[in-house]
């Protein structure tokens, strides 16, 4: 599992690469609560490198969406591969988190609301 | 693993790993090989990985109550017609009745694992009536790519 965060004017990205089950996602939400103690304005989340993700991953992603909504913040998500998408949408997450396509997309989204 | 041939010509495999998240990958990547040689379509694959990796996680969590080396032994039989995982473990008896995927519309974390086995999988089935441990059968009928 790789972690690497990018500031980019109002927003860190976190670019997850690696398998998120239920060894590796507590390391994520180490990371996503990292960020919220540095006061993260908006977190986009990169999911290019991941080709797997159990429920686990998705329960980090969710309380990652409402401590950024407790805070007036976004959370977008980008770059999800077919089988990442198919666990949101089995789980009905696709219609609670914003999902764009890429980057530009998704840093378009936060200007945009 | 351990290979073996039933009566019927069906293919079964064993596989043991010590109940602990890192040996998670083991399991799925055996069972993702044991999809693609059972000749399924790719979507399947995904699903039986991710009903067999949310069901062992749930041994190691609430059967076990945490990681440790005691076992989680995978029985996979394939057949022309579909794929059987049968998962067992030697921890706390389970209350089956107990075991309920929870409502989608409560937007929280936690709770999924039992809603994606029961959505994905045909056949789901779970046996306490062991002296030790439980067993969760998995199934999936194979549509061919």
């Amino acid at each position: 599992m790789e972690l690497v965060v990018f500031e980019k004017q109002n927003a860190a990205i976190l670019k997850i690469v690696g398998d998120v089950d239920l060894y590796s996602s507590p390391q994520v939400r180490k990371k996503i609560l990292a960020l919220m103690k540095k006061k993260t304005e908006n977190l986009l989340v990169d999911l290019d490198g991941v080709s797997y993700m159990d429920s686990s991953g998705v329960a980090t992603l969710v309380e990652a969406l409402q401590l950024m909504k407790k805070r007036r913040g976004k959370l977008k998500l980008f770059n999800l591969r077919p089988a990442i998408r198919d666990v949101f949408e089995l789980s009905r997450l696709d219609k609670v988190f914003d999902i764009c396509e890429d980057e530009n997309q998704a840093m378009a989204a936060i200007s945009e609301g | 693993m351990t290979p073996g041939r039933t009566k019927d010509k069906s293919e079964i495999i064993e596989i043991q790993i010590p109940a602990k998240p890192q040996f998670l990958k083991i399991i799925r990547a055996a069972v993702g090989s044991i999809c693609e040689i059972s000749g399924g379509n790719l979507d399947d694959s995904h699903n039986v990985i991710l009903a067999v990796d949310e069901a062992c996680s749930n041994i190691i969590k609430h059967t076990y109550g945490g990681p440790t080396e005691e076992p989680i032994h995978a029985t996979i039989l394939i057949s022309p017609e579909k794929i059987e995982i049968r998962l067992r473990d030697f921890g706390e008896k389970i209350d089956i009745k107990k075991i309920k995927p929870r409502k989608l519309d409560e937007i929280r974390p936690g709770g999924l694992g039992v809603h994606f086995i029961n959505t994905v999988m045909d056949e789901v089935e779970y046996d306490n009536h062991f002296e030790q441990g439980n067993q969760v059968k998995l199934v999936k009928y194979i549509e061919k790519k």
